[in-house]
């Protein structure tokens, strides 16, 4: 997770999956994984075919499969988390391995196990897709709040200003012979957190100076209005209108 | 607009920071259209806060800003911001948006302008400095040098009366200065250039004044102010090593 | 702490989605308040909280290292409440959360209420309150500002991992109990805790030391400016120290001198003998607090524990690690009042932590007062 990667999110292409307006692709991925969340987690077989349709669209956008399970590395830490469970977990416990794990605690780890990897991976399908940018105006025309699209943009772009910035600083401090070890260090660390800081708030009022000369009043211009039409929807849709059906016999069954 | 009217004209501009720091004492500056002039002085001079009064970001204590004879109020900020082009020192301030053809398209859109006509102006823009062809790059990841230019072209989009640079050639490799200089003598607006760099204001601009304590101490031919010694020493002004004004043919 | 999706069931990540947006449009226009306009015109939110947001990625990034090779980093949730504000602070915190769960994948997207309400809303709102409150109850002295960051960053992180539990407990999907939940939780962030609490507190003590106005949280406490007596008919002369708005401050080690530099910070008598005066008043607060905290919070789990125990679901033995420690299952033994214990337990605990928070921040401060004084040797004492 960083900044200096923000770039390499995003896989060039001319997929039909690219090529879907953004907030459509939001809006599905979303209501994808809202109905895998709601899935029963017994319905085990509901899984693998949500796991099918993923695969499908990264087919069809050309995304490489390592390309995609590197990314869901990310993941790890819950991974851990999940692992534990059965041990912890209340209720009737079965024997397996010589361990004692608990029944309802497996189940608990692989209903996060599933869901979260399949969760990652839609979220990842939608990033290495879609562009930074068209991301963002996919959330403004999906009536998440401009200034908050306006915030989140800024971050995106001055991401990698302060970042450089920050490492700048660290290589100040190494070259001065200053290397962190330990706890005794961390309050040089926190004075160039701090200083970072400061120059981050100060660049903040200058880039309103700058946007003010340039005629800012408030709100950002909307200057390219990208319009999905219908055939646009329902390709999006398809996602997770087969998701839903899954989902509804999960239940059923 | 007034078409006989000089692209600026400053008077009795005095101003002082609400905390009681006064930075500028009267000053006096006129600019006729299409001149090209460098603006001079040591650090703590005011030149900056004079800058931040073109366009009204500052409000004037006293005195009057007019651009092209229409006098800098609020009633008038969004029209004086249009004929007024800042180029901050520092383009990542200036370069805002995540990509350059938004960047150069935010001043004309802020003002109205959409579809065709606004690329149309994107693209003219992107053209005069010469970064036609990196209108969908990220800023960040463009050289320092093609930052700066699209700096100026997102002002140049907005048409603008008056080009204000703040130390245009500071941070750039010599060719990259070189080429922002040709592109600066390419263009036909009315430029005002904040610069330490004298050997560049020489080159560029035929006229310079020099801002001192608050007050314009000197304007005139940018080559008789930097071989006037006197003047130079008293203003904190200095030549770079081994640069003689007077060996250089300067443009007129 | 990013819960990914599927950790919290649907109808409880849709509520808490609700609750997060009504947060963030409440932080909205607070924002627009806090980084109000200094008469320049325009709106000036956007671009600072931008900034700011990208300033705590950054930061995020930033390893302070522990020992022995591990590393731990900021959250970030106090740093930004008590430097730009409690709206600004949820604002940037809830974005760098969205980014990181739209574009990373960090964090599941239904699960980004969940995220927000936890990180973003209880970390900031938590620390602002207790910070606000204490500095107002301690004395007006930079170094109250240093320990009010510590106490609200230290109790902001404990409270995001009690807000998580409660958030569990209402539609968390896996069968673990939620004292067990609610133990684990609260005992693995008091421990970040405490160096979230160190960090802000450094980081907000070196922010302080350079530009005292652009700390949010401790506007009004300092006097207003009353700098540059010099009379005013002599223009500047050159090379005087207007800064201009275009040149920035400044590596942190350069910061010292500036500090000095500037005469709008009036040196308070460095006072060692209020210092453990205010220590004492830091340390009772946060008992209070937590104390407060877990004896409200402590009701519903252990009625929820009840109520498992009625239903016969909790036959099995609790095999609980920490289960012949004083404080196991978060309550204390032999006391019957399940909450009046479990308030009891907070205390203990939070005192404890404070302690060895406490130990360590002296002894950091120790070392660090021996290496500035090698490396800057005419600092003011009060800085140090």
């Amino acid at each position: 997770m960083g900044a200096g990667h923000a770039h390499k999110l995003y896989r060039q292409g001319r997929s039909p999956v690219h090529a879907l307006p953004a907030h459509c692709k939001i809006a599905a991925v979303f209501g994808f994984v809202l109905i895998v969340v709601s899935t029963p987690r017994e319905a085990v077989w509901a899984f693998g075919l949500y796991a099918v349709l993923l695969a499908a669209v990264a087919a069809a956008a050309r995304i490489p499969a390592g390309f995609l399970l590197k990314r869901l590395l990310i993941e790890v830490p819950f991974v851990a988390f999940a692992l534990l469970m059965p041990f912890v977990a209340e209720g009737p416990r079965v024997h397996a391995l010589g361990m004692s794990l608990s029944e309802s605690g497996l189940w608990g780890a692989w209903n996060i196990l599933a869901k979260g990897t399949l969760g990652v991976a839609a979220s990842v399908l939608l990033a290495s897709t879609t562009e930074l940018r068209a991301l963002l105006l996919g959330l403004q025309r999906l009536k998440m709040p401009p200034m908050l699209v306006q915030i989140a943009s800024f971050m995106i772009r001055y991401g990698d200003v302060i970042t450089d910035e920050m490492r700048r600083m660290r290589i100040a401090r190494v070259s001065r012979g200053f290397e962190a070890r330990g706890i005794r260090h961390w309050g040089v660390l926190a004075k160039s957190a701090g200083a970072l800081f400061i120059r981050s708030y100060e660049r903040g009022e200058r880039v309103h100076l700058a946007m003010v000369s340039r005629g800012y009043t408030g709100t950002m211009p909307v200057t390219d209005e990208v319009r999905a039409d219908r055939a646009q929807w329902t390709s999006a849709a398809l996602l997770p209108l087969a998701a839903l059906a899954v989902c509804l016999l999960g239940w059923t069954l | 607009m007034n078409t006989t009217a000089p692209s600026l004209e400053v008077a009795g501009l005095a101003y002082a920071y609400p905390d009681g720091h006064q930075a500028l004492f009267g000053v006096d500056l006129t600019v006729a259209r299409g001149e090209r002039v460098a603006l001079l002085g040591p650090n703590g001079a005011g030149k900056t806060t004079l800058v931040l009064h073109l366009n009204g970001i500052l409000e004037a204590g006293a005195g009057t800003v007019a651009v092209a004879g229409l006098p800098v109020a609020k009633r008038n900020l969004a029209e004086i911001r249009r004929r007024v082009g800042i180029v901050f020192q520092d383009p990542d301030d200036q370069l805002f948006m995540p990509t350059v053809r938004e960047d150069v398209a935010f001043g004309p859109a802020a003002a109205g302008l959409r579809g065709a006509e606004l690329e149309e102006r994107v693209i003219e823009a992107l053209d005069r400095v010469g970064m036609a062809g990196f209108a969908d790059r990220p800023p960040h990841h463009l050289s320092f040098g093609q930052r700066r230019r699209v700096a100026v072209a997102t002002v140049l989009a907005m048409r603008p009366e008056i080009l204000v640079l703040d130390e245009p050639s500071s941070n750039l490799d010599p060719a990259s200065r070189r080429e922002l200089a040709d592109v600066l003598r390419s263009l036909d607006v009315t430029v005002l250039m904040v610069t330490h760099d004298l050997p560049y204001a020489l080159e560029l601009c035929p006229r310079s004044v020099v801002l001192s304590g608050g007050v314009i101490a000197a304007d005139g031919r940018t080559q008789d102010l930097l071989c006037d010694a006197d003047l130079m020493a008293a203003h904190r002004l200095e030549l770079p090593f081994g640069f003689d004004p007077r060996s250089v043919t300067a443009p007129v | 702490m990013h819960v990914p999706d599927g950790f919290i069931n649907a109808p409880v990540s849709v509520a808490t989605g609700a609750v997060a947006a009504a947060a963030v449009a409440v932080s909205l226009r607070g924002a627009r308040r806090e980084l109000g306009g200094d008469g320049l015109g325009g709106e000036r939110t956007a671009p600072l909280a931008g900034l700011v947001a990208a300033f705590i990625f950054a930061v995020q990034m930033l390893n302070f290292p522990v020992a022995a090779g591990t590393s731990g980093h900021l959250l970030g949730g106090a740093l930004a409440a008590i430097l730009v504000g409690p709206y600004t602070g949820v604002l940037c915190v809830s974005v760098v959360l969205l980014m990181q769960g739209v574009l990373f994948a960090d964090g599941g997207l239904t699960a980004l209420g969940v995220n927000i309400t936890d990180m973003a809303v209880t970390t900031t709102v938590v620390a602002y309150l207790l910070f606000r409150g204490l500095v107002k109850v301690l004395p007006r002295k930079r170094r109250s500002i240093t320990v009010a960051s510590f106490v609200a960053a230290l109790v902001s992180v404990p409270a995001a991992a009690l807000v998580f539990t409660l958030i569990y407990a209402l539609g968390g999907t896996a069968d673990v109990s939620t004292g067990k939940v609610l133990t684990a939780m609260v005992g693995v962030h008091v421990l970040i805790g405490i160096g979230e609490a160190v960090i802000t507190a450094l980081t907000v003590g070196a922010v302080i030391a350079v530009r005292p106005d652009l700390v949010y949280g401790a506007r009004g406490l300092s006097k207003p400016l009353e700098l540059k007596v010099v009379p005013v008919a002599a223009p500047a002369a050159p090379g005087a120290p207007r800064p201009e708005p275009a040149a920035a401050p400044v590596a942190a080690s350069e910061a010292a001198p500036t500090a000095e530099a500037e005469p709008k910070a009036p040196a308070p008598a460095p006072a060692h003998r209020s210092t453990k005066r205010v220590w004492l008043a830091g340390v009772a607060a946060a008992l209070v607090c937590a104390g407060g905290v877990s004896y409200y919070a402590s009701a519903s789990p252990d009625g929820l524990e009840k109520v498992a125990h009625d239903q016969g679901i909790d036959k099995q033995a609790k095999d609980h690690a920490a289960k012949d420690s004083p404080l196991a299952d978060y309550s204390v033994k032999d006391i019957t009042d399940a909450r009046l214990s479990g308030g009891l337990a907070g205390v203990i605990g939070v005192g404890a932590t404070l302690a060895v928070g406490t130990g360590v921040f002296v002894v950091v401060r120790r070392r660090r007062d021996a290496a500035e004084t090698a490396i800057t040797d005419d600092r003011t004492p009060q800085q140090v």
